[in-house]
């Protein structure tokens, strides 16, 4: 980026710049100070006259859509990632700009996978300019080295939503992969051979963006119901042979870790939720889908039918393990926001208390709440924690950002916020004096569980008093990171490049940290 | 010496080998000592592991040298150790580079402790060792023998040296398994000298295996004047081993346990193994009788079906009940299942508590004889008792406190 523009010190210690992709910027104030006096942002008046009296948008194929939807160039494009690493369709919509020549575009995806490796090339010919998104594996290393032509911005699902509405950031035009729409533009996740449950992560992009194109490879006859994405928000609707590759979007089966060292992080954080009294009558919790959750919702499963207790709700990311707790009634509801396999599809399809959700209604912070706040205890995971809990998901150690923040930020406004970890992966300390990248302010982070003791935020001194008696390993965060530092050794310091090449976004949109070229 | 004989090469670098480096060496004739690294943390220890290498060569005077290390996040002993059996390929020396004792590490053994479980660890497979102790088996093995790929066994005693030195074990007892015969009598020089505190024999067959072993840890212990005991745990594992059991057992009073091994067992007989396990009642039997007998632990071999923990507990009930007192495991989630159900059960604690609770009354009002009802209790049952409320308490099935709460 410009070397020139202004950096300061925001309100964890880091310098950011006042200015991204020539974009005016707000640094990090600190957890809820920065209050926008103005109104949101909003998307043209339609009317009903320029659209078909008969409700039917279908055009013949997606480079007529994108034509018609006035696809030129420096437009800001955006797609989804409910088919994750099974996405073919934001790689088909750079094929066809790419073909028609269009230059400069801006990618603005809820996330992105590995399988979008396909678009480098379409950043090195000027087809796409930059990525504003989660980056994850191919595209993140491509970025870290500089080679993006202007700095990538990262946001949360929840920020994704606060900056599209506040006008932070203005989608030229929107492309919705459905498993199931119809041609008036009804569309949901839910049925078809693409199913990926539900289309919550497209919803901002279908109400705020100038078009919105919803392409799918199962077209029904009016109505697509449930209509997760309404059709009165779109201007074309395509049928498509194959818009995802179904194995890849969800997978037919999730699966427990069986690493023991994974499994005994899992046990310790359940056993400390149990001696916390997290988890009682009528609690509520979200883990994710990764090996280590999975455990971590087993223990929770034995523990709960132990002792009789049944959680009122569970944030998803659904599976197998958390579609059988809602089905023997351990669970009253699940709210998800995505699901990992396909037991969940079916289950959301099936049962009315698992509930479809958008990061409106989860996650957005500018808004009247969002129930990530009620959730009683949130189990996520990080890169990197300092010895103040400062957290990072995206960047390594060594500089290079390899991950989205996804949910992570959001999920920190749940009551208590644990991060289950290893204390070091090969080699490489994972409690460290000072992160690569700050993502979540440690005020926000409660408890860190290691497989060789657990530290408790000092700020959280109700948990410290509970876990006083405890025959958990509870150290200091300090003690933990001298820990690591006996057994790999002193870290020599890694030195990155001056250069921006991403800004990561607080859920208020506000700039918290940036990640620097790697050398 | 001729060229082909001037590279050497210790240990492991494929995409499986995390925390693990692959070494090779090369002698020449002049240009100082030239080192590379390829290393995934580099960044991180790119220099602290130069500088290993180098003070290595140096300790054994080693001028000109081209040195490739391919490392996967080794921690500093494993390295070390790589780097020390490449270089004893090419230079004869009697000297070791030695890393200082983890505090940590110095801890003692004794005769009496529980061995409900012992985990296997390969001994050429550093990183299975880093985690190990945290899951909390009774004691831990380092194995230099099946489990060490037969090219593999001379760099593997350095790893397990220095793994006993540097790598922390948390409390666990530390058991090495030597290898047979002649081969195991060297092992000796690489783990008597560091705080080895149980020593398995393999197939062991008679009187004379045990001796052999003893006098030679005998002479290294007196050569590097070590006093602390160091114990062994004979394992048969062959028809001639049963038979010679009792004498296996009372030969030494180092021996604190004798530990069979089935699956070489059930082969020397040329019988199918089975999880009912008729086919070896004889040979468990008579070693359970034989320790019992000689006053030492019997040890059950290990349960190979990794996947299955109900029949894993199943095994350990039944080997219970035939009077083992622990078990050989070989993946770390074995070893709850195994302490659960070698764990004393509720019968088991309520006697030990009015027992034991007879004996502090006793104390108290000054009595000499301790009795429960109109029996007499030996000092020795209530030391076992103790043992057993002991251990309910340390596997957390029993409060430390449960004399304010008991009501006899």
């Amino acid at each position: 980026m410009n070397m020139s523009v202004k950096l300061i010190e925001n309100a964890v210690g880091r310098m950011v710049p006042t200015e991204i992709n020539g974009q005016k910027e707000i640094p990090y104030m600190g957890v809820g100070k920065f209050i926008p006096k103005k109104r949101k942002y909003n998307s043209y008046i339609s009317t009903n006259a320029e659209f078909p009296a008969d409700g039917n948008k279908k055009v013949k194929n997606l480079k007529e859509a994108l034509q018609k939807a006035g696809l030129a160039n420096g437009m800001r494009i955006s797609t989804h990632h409910h088919f994750r690493d099974g996405d073919l369709l934001a790689n088909m919509v750079f094929d066809i700009a790419h073909e028609m020549g269009v230059k400069d575009l801006i990618w603005f995806p809820s996330a992105s996978f590995p399988c979008h490796e396909h678009l480098i090339p379409y950043l090195e010919d000027g087809t796409i300019s930059r990525i504003e998104g989660s980056m994850n594996g191919p595209l993140g290393k491509y970025c870290s080295e500089g080679k993006m032509k202007g700095v990538a911005v990262l946001r949360s699902h929840g920020g994704r939503y606060q900056a599209i509405q506040d006008g932070e950031v203005h989608i030229d035009i929107a492309i919705i992969g459905a498993a199931c729409a119809d041609p008036f533009g009804n569309a949901n996740g839910l049925n078809g051979k693409s199913a990926s449950g539900l289309l919550g992560f497209a919803l901002a992009d279908s109400q705020f963006a100038d078009k919105v194109i919803v392409a799918t490879d199962n077209m029904v006859a009016f109505p697509c119901v449930p209509w997760q994405i309404q059709g009165n928000y779109v201007d074309f609707t395509v049928e498509m042979d194959q818009i995802g590759i179904p194995e890849k979007i969800v997978s037919g089966t999730t699966q427990i870790t069986k690493s023991p060292d994974r499994l005994l992080i899992a046990e310790l954080t359940a056993r400390f939720c149990e001696e916390a009294g997290i988890i009682k009558d009528g609690f509520s919790f979200q883990a994710g889908a990764g090996g280590t959750s999975l455990a971590i919702g087993e223990f929770f499963c034995r523990i709960m039918k132990e002792k009789g207790i049944k959680a009122r709700f569970a944030r998803g990311g659904s599976n197998k393990y958390l579609v059988q707790m809602l089905e023997e009634g351990l669970v009253e509801y699940i709210l998800d926001g995505q699901t990992f396999d396909l037991e969940g599809v079916r289950s959301m399809r099936e049962n009315s208390n698992h509930v479809w959700t958008s990061p409106f209604t989860s996650y957005n912070y500018h808004s009247k709440g969002n129930f990530a706040g009620m959730v009683d205890v949130a189990i996520l995971g990080a890169t990197e924690v300092d010895v103040n809990f400062n957290a990072n998901v995206v960047t390594h150690s060594d500089g290079y950002l390899l991950h989205g923040i996804g949910g992570w930020q959001n999920c920190l406004f749940s009551k208590t916020v644990i991060l289950p970890i290893p204390l070091f992966r090969n080699r490489i300390p994972v409690v460290r004096e000072e992160v690569t990248t700050i993502c979540g302010p440690g005020e926000l982070i409660d408890v860190i569980i290691t497989e060789r003791g657990i530290a408790i935020n000092p700020l959280r001194k109700d948990l410290l008093k509970k876990l006083k008696e405890s025959n958990l390993p509870i150290k200091s965060i300090h003690e933990l990171k001298k820990e690591a530092e006996e057994i790999c050794g002193i870290m020599e310091k890694c030195v990155l490049s001056d250069e921006i090449v991403a800004a990561i976004k607080w859920v208020d949109g506000t700039v918290i940290d940036v990640v620097r070229k790697v050398l | 010496m001729e060229l082909g004989e001037q590279i050497s090469r210790s240990g492991n670098c494929d995409s499986n080998s995390k925390g693990d480096c692959f070494v090779s060496i090369e002698l020449t004739q002049s240009g100082g000592v030239n080192f590379e690294l390829e290393s995934k943390v580099k960044v991180f220890y790119g220099k602290s592991i130069e500088r290993l290498c180098r003070s290595i060569l140096d300790f054994f005077s080693i001028e000109n040298a081209v040195i490739a290390v391919k490392d996967n996040g080794a921690l500093p002993y494993v390295i070390a150790a790589r780097i020390e059996s490449a270089v004893k390929q090419l230079v004869a020396s009697e000297k070791e580079f030695l890393f200082d004792f983890l505090t940590d590490n110095l801890y003692q053994s004794n005769k009496d402790r529980f061995r409900f479980s012992r985990l296997y660890l390969p001994g050429n497979t550093p990183y299975m060792m880093i985690n190990a102790g945290l899951h909390k088996p009774n004691g831990i093995i380092l194995d230099l023998e099946d489990a060490v790929a037969v090219s593999k066994k001379n760099e593997a005693r350095y790893i397990v040296r220095n793994a006993l030195r540097s790598q922390n074990f948390y409390g666990a007892e530390r058991m090495v398994r030597i290898n047979q015969g002649e081969f195991g009598i060297e092992d000796l020089a690489f783990i008597v000298p560091h705080n080895v505190h149980v020593i398995l024999v393999p197939k062991c067959e008679s009187v004379a295996d045990v001796y052999k072993i003893e006098e030679e840890i005998r002479r290294i212990k007196k050569r590097e004047d070590l006093i602390q005991d160091i114990f062994l745990m004979p394992i048969i594992e062959s028809a001639l081993g049963v038979e010679n059991a009792y004498e296996i057992a009372a030969s030494s009073n180092n021996i604190i346990a004798v530990a069979i091994g089935l699956e070489d067992y059930t082969a020397d007989l040329g019988v199918q193994r089975t999880n009912a396990g008729t086919e070896s009642l004889y040979a468990r039997m008579r070693v359970v009788n034989a320790c019992h007998a000689a006053k030492i632990q019997a040890i059950d071999s290990v349960f190979s079906d990794v996947g299955d923990m109900e029949a894993l507990a199943e095994n350990v009930k039944r080997s219970k009940s035939l009077g083992f007192q622990g078990m050989g495991c070989i993946h770390p989630r074995q070893i709850s299942v195994i302490h659960g159900n070698f764990a004393p059960n509720w019968n088991e604690i309520e006697r030990a508590k009015k027992i034991v609770n007879a004996f502090h009354e006793a104390e108290k009002n000054g009595l000499a004889v301790v009795s429960v009802g109109t029996k007499m209790v030996d000092p020795p049952v209530v030391k076992r008792q103790l043992k057993v409320l002991e251990l309910a308490i340390n596997l957390g099935i029993l409060s430390k406190d449960w004399r304010n709460e008991y009501v006899g």
